[in-house]
């Protein structure tokens, strides 16, 4: 089950894996792979772009999109006819620049009590610290585990960090946390181990309204240092 | 919106749910959702309501209310000791109450979930386009909570049935279950390992919620070359998956999106039999492939058009 070496994890055309009666798993490639995800995502737009008759549901994940059907609408044969067509007119669509979401955090602090020892293991100050977390745009692979939670790639490894020995029982929503390779944010209030170093004022999800994401799974996400009175103003500015 | 139900009593999980929160999957948000799709869609029949009319779902023991408005019910799924004013009433027919009626759903004797469907539907603000309960993400249905005791339930505009409806046969659901899956999506994964999934029979351990069933019995394992997680990927109901230590999970509409490797997929009309399992209840998989899981789904799809052609007549 080990790929075989290849210069490119990328499959030369999507594989189909069945769920049961009423959902495939279409595969790109092999691992955790920018060029592979961006395959997900292009198919998985192009598909809310133009709705196939008996597709109820398209679920981005890393190197896979789920495709919930109705085979009583669609024959599998003749989904997977669809999607292979449809991959072959994408193409261009792929090297589409992703959009960039801007999250403004307030580092260190109150909001960020773990900052100090991420610095301490990295070896950095907690300027640098905070200089390099919110210095590129972080691709999101994934949304998933919970409403809005974005599964991010491209930390830095100086900032690697592992998690905390004991999570904590709670963790404010908006919290921005380091865990081993991963950074993120914590949609909602919840209990958590990650090593928190700031929080953003933004409501990253709210069920109560018409949109109620700031981002989707294939844009990406810019984390922008904020001072404590901003955070306060875009705080006032958001929902209670 | 009437005020139609005072919660004297909510059971151990009782929650508002309909069938279910489709489109934001891709964003995190799961199904949840009645678990027993056929219960409910029947209840909702059963009192004339629209197919998505938000019922209550009651896990093992539902709830006792007091009744505060003219109104039809039905309550189906689990068969319980369902009585109005202390008198035993029948299950998967439509009964007329009143304001001062007391209704308790009692405890389940047969089956794991009740439905209780009201005239109307349960009013409760649609959130991303359902009125399921969200227990996890704390949205949804009331609140985004079971029910308590004290709690006041609304529903929506009805005419009163001009007939009684009744479903004249009903599932037992019985305590040993069969669910036809089809291998995969990671069959390859546990090639030596499907012969004992397709055979042996697993019980259903005290860790089975709206989340998943965790199964006790034979440690299914991985190929030695097969990886021990995958990278995390999409969910549907149905998903067998099969965490390091060998012992399978039928994941439910709770959760998007996953690390373990699925074994098999328990196709679409076996779910309801997941959703009315207890501890301590025995399951067995039989392998069926996906041309059969197909032809499967048409004569179910057949068989409930059929009952609602019954019940409005």
């Amino acid at each position: 089950m080990t790929a075989p070496m290849t210069a490119t994890p990328l499959y030369d055309r999507p594989r189909f894996r069945h769920c049961g009666d009423c959902a495939v798993l279409v595969e790109y490639g092999e691992g955790i792979d920018l060029s592979v995800n961006r395959k997900v995502h292009a198919m998985a737009r192009a598909l809310r772009g133009q709705p196939v008759v008996g597709i109820q549901t398209v679920v981005p994940a890393y190197r896979t999109l789920a495709i919930v059907y109705d085979p009583l609408a669609i024959p599998l044969k003749g989904l997977e006819g669809r999607i292979l067509a449809l991959e072959a007119e994408l193409g261009a669509d792929v090297l589409a620049p992703p959009r960039t979401v801007d999250i403004p955090v307030c580092y260190g602090g109150a909001f960020g009590p773990d900052l100090e020892f991420v610095a301490a293991h990295s070896g950095l100050a907690p300027e640098e610290v905070i200089h390099i977390h919110s210095r590129d745009p972080y691709p999101i692979y994934a949304v998933g585990f919970a409403p809005g939670f974005c599964y991010l790639g491209g930390l830095d490894p100086r900032l690697h960090t592992p998690r905390l020995p004991t999570p904590r029982t709670r963790v404010a929503a908006g919290s921005v946390g380091i865990a081993e390779a991963q950074t993120g944010v914590y949609p909602a209030d919840s209990p958590g181990g990650w090593r928190l170093i700031g929080r953003t004022p933004l409501n990253l999800f709210n069920p109560l309204k018409s949109d109620p994401f700031l981002y989707q799974a294939g844009d990406q996400i810019r984390f922008v240092p904020t001072s404590p009175a901003d955070y306060d103003r875009i705080r006032s500015l958001e929902d209670p | 919106m009437t005020d139609v139900f005072r919660v004297l009593a909510p059971g151990p999980l009782t929650t508002v749910q309909d069938r279910g929160r489709v489109a934001f999957q891709h964003m995190g948000v799961p199904i949840s959702g009645g678990l027993d799709a056929f219960a409910l869609r029947v209840a909702n029949r059963l009192v004339a309501n629209a197919a998505d009319a938000a019922v209550l779902e009651s896990t093992l023991v539902g709830p006792r209310l007091e009744v505060l408005c003219p109104a039809d019910i039905a309550v189906t799924g689990a068969a319980t000791a369902l009585t109005l004013n202390d008198r035993p009433e029948p299950g998967w027919t439509a009964l007329r109450v009143g304001p001062g009626d007391i209704l308790d759903l009692g405890a389940a004797d047969n089956g794991c979930r009740a439905y209780l469907a009201v005239g109307g539907g349960i009013a409760v603000p649609p959130i991303m386009g359902s009125r399921a309960t969200y227990l996890g993400g704390r949205f949804g249905g009331l609140e985004g909570r079971a029910l308590q005791a004290g709690d006041i339930l609304k529903r929506g505009p009805a005419d009163l049935l001009a007939r009684p409806r009744h479903l004249p046969w009903f599932p037992l659901y019985g305590t040993t279950i069969i669910l036809r899956a089809v291998p995969g999506p990671q069959d390859d994964f546990f090639r030596s390992a499907l012969k004992v999934f397709f055979q042996a029979p697993y019980t259903v351990t005290a860790q089975a919620n709206r989340m998943g069933y965790r199964l006790e019995g034979p440690v299914l394992s991985r190929e030695p070359q097969a990886p021990a997680s995958i990278v995390s990927e999409p969910i549907v109901a149905g998903h067998v998956q099969v965490p390091a230590d060998g012992q399978p999970i039928i994941l439910l509409t709770e959760q998007t999106i996953g690390g373990y490797a699925k074994i098999a997929t328990v196709i679409t009309p076996d779910l309801f039999k997941v959703a009315q399992a207890k501890p301590g209840d025995t399951v067995r998989f039989a392998s069926v492939t996906l041309e059969a899981a197909h032809g499967a789904l048409g004569e179910w799809t057949a068989y409930l058009d059929r009952i609602d052609e019954l019940l409005s007549a």
